[in-house]
């Protein structure tokens, strides 16, 4: 009997154990997922939760019932995993040895690390809606935000969903407007970027809607304190901006069990893998997926997703001896909210930016461009997210190599 | 590619400024190369700054962020911002000859 450790039951623990478990036979192979709770949190929900269109109860599930029969589940934090032994020492004293090792642990929010941001005002005027905690207090904060400056501040990249925040903005105009009280209401949208976005031709589309929308666009703004008290970001270079309510996405790293780990993150605690088969570079029979790779690919659900596919089969390959498939792109996509029953969808890879066109194909759901069919798509998304995408199936049309032929490539001006 | 002459050398450069070969680089260029960022003298501090890129560039094939920096330089991101009033990674990375750092999507 061989046996898998996958560490973290979240989207890209989850769906690759299941993947997993249907290809290998139960009498040669153990699956074990570890996480430290039974909370499965559908984290692109987060952001709805603060403008009460969703609950924190709504968007979490135990991880144990998403697992496949077969998979054995250990709740349990981990202290740190021995790539010399081969062993994973859990958070409980216990060890569990490993034939392979997936780490699936996602990225952590280091919100410390940053000057004031957890000091005075934290939770009372200062907020990120990145935790379910946070997402609920801002929901009775804007409740009763009457007037004065909103920022919306990204401290650094990387971040998990790098559209979220602006997504967060864009509703944020909608519910205040929809209440009567937008002209009270300063928006602005702070970021180290020098655009909206990182990439250029959706960088420009977002800057449009921002403006359309009234929101006050601050780039290249590095984010070195927080003053809830008074009410002010301070940047490293010297500017100050005044707020009445911050929305702070605080820094990212790798958990910090992999800082503990010899030789298996990297300064951020994440774990350096191969860009197209995702194994580890520490070791061979070590994989990663998700959030938690050095990957330059966005760190989000769908990126998971599409990792998953790859991961598995060159677990397998692995297994057998074979050649790993080094066919991972980066694709990811996304829907970004922009409010008012509308949506954007964006579709990319490590090669291609974002570009304006049709998803999967010609005919298909518009990209880059505000519709109504895909803020219907972003609705039904966590239907198909519990029932589709964790239980590891293949969605219809929905590929892991990232389709061109629906894409207009623009003429470089 | 454009080329730009430093130290009395022609180096092919991107658009906006950096190395596009990194092993065209030369010490010798950094004090020209800092004066068009508007940094008059190399310090020991941005010196220690500039070979550690140069170090890391060469160890992973690109170089830190201002994170990454201030902490494995030794160099807190207070001081680097003193140092590279205009965004340490990038002009350190512009003084150092290698490429842009690469922002994360």
């Amino acid at each position: 009997m061989r046996r898998i450790v996958i560490l973290g039951g979240g989207t890209g623990g989850t769906l690759g154990a299941n993947r997993l478990r249907k290809a290998l036979d139960p009498d040669d192979y153990e699956i074990v997922v570890v996480d430290r709770d039974d909370r499965h949190v559908y984290q692109p929900g987060l952001l709805f939760v603060p403008f009460g269109l969703t609950t924190i109860d709504d968007i979490v599930r135990p991880r144990s019932e998403q697992l496949h029969r077969g998979i054995a589940f250990r709740s349990s934090g981990i202290d740190h995993v021995d790539l010399e032994t081969e062993t994973v020492h859990l958070g409980d004293g216990t060890t569990l040895g490993y034939d392979v090792l997936v780490v699936a642990t996602g990225a952590a929010l280091v919100p410390e690390e940053t000057e004031g941001l957890t000091g005075p005002g934290w939770m009372e005027r200062v907020f990120t809606f990145y935790t379910p905690e946070g997402a609920a207090a801002l929901r009775t904060a804007l409740d009763h935000f009457d007037g004065g400056r909103l920022v919306v501040n990204i401290v650094d990249l990387p971040i998990k969903c790098p559209v979220a925040p602006l997504e967060f903005t864009f509703l944020a105009d909608w519910f205040f407007r929809e209440r009567g009280r937008r002209d009270q209401v300063e928006l602005t949208y702070v970021t180290p970027l020098d655009g909206a976005f990182t990439t250029p031709v959706a960088a420009r589309t977002l800057a449009g809607l921002l403006g359309e929308k009234d929101v006050e666009l601050v780039t290249e703004f590095n984010t070195g304190a927080v003053d809830g008290e008074g009410g002010r970001l301070h940047s490293y270079d010297g500017r100050d901006l005044p707020f009445d309510l911050a929305v702070v996405i605080p820094l990212h790293g790798g958990q910090p069990w992999v800082g503990r780990s010899l030789g298996l993150g990297d300064d951020l605690n994440f774990v350096p893998t191969d860009l197209h088969t995702l194994q580890s570079k520490a070791r061979p029979n070590v994989f990663a997926l998700g959030d938690a790779t050095d990957v330059p690919a966005s760190k989000a659900g769908s990126v998971a997703h599409f990792e998953g596919e790859v991961l598995a089969g060159n677990v397998q390959r692995y297994l057998a001896g074979q050649e790993l498939d080094g066919s991972f792109d980066g694709h990811a996509n996304c829907f970004i909210e922009t409010g008012f029953g509308k949506a954007l969808l964006c579709d990319f890879n490590y090669d291609t930016e974002p570009l304006p066109g049709h998803y999967p194909d010609r005919v298909g759901l518009p990209l880059l461009k505000e519709s109504r069919l895909n803020h219907l798509g972003k609705l039904l998304f966590p239907f198909v997210y519990w029932h589709g995408l964790l239980p590891g199936r293949d969605l219809p049309g929905v590929h892991a190599p990232m389709p061109t032929r629906g894409k207009v490539v623009e003429e470089t001006v | 590619m454009p080329t730009a002459t430093y130290a009395g050398r022609d180096v092919v450069v991107t658009e906006d400024g950096f190395f596009a070969d990194p092993e065209q680089w030369t010490e010798e260029m950094a004090p020209e190369l800092a004066r068009a960022e508007g940094i008059d003298a190399l310090t020991e501090d941005h010196w220690r700054v500039v070979k550690f890129m140069r170090r890391e560039y060469e160890e992973k094939g690109a170089g830190p962020t201002v994170r990454v920096l201030g902490k494995t330089s030794g160099v807190p991101i207070k001081q680097l911002y003193l140092l590279f009033p205009k965004g340490p990674a990038k002009v350190a990375a512009k003084i150092a000859g290698i490429p842009k750092p690469h922002g994360c999507i």
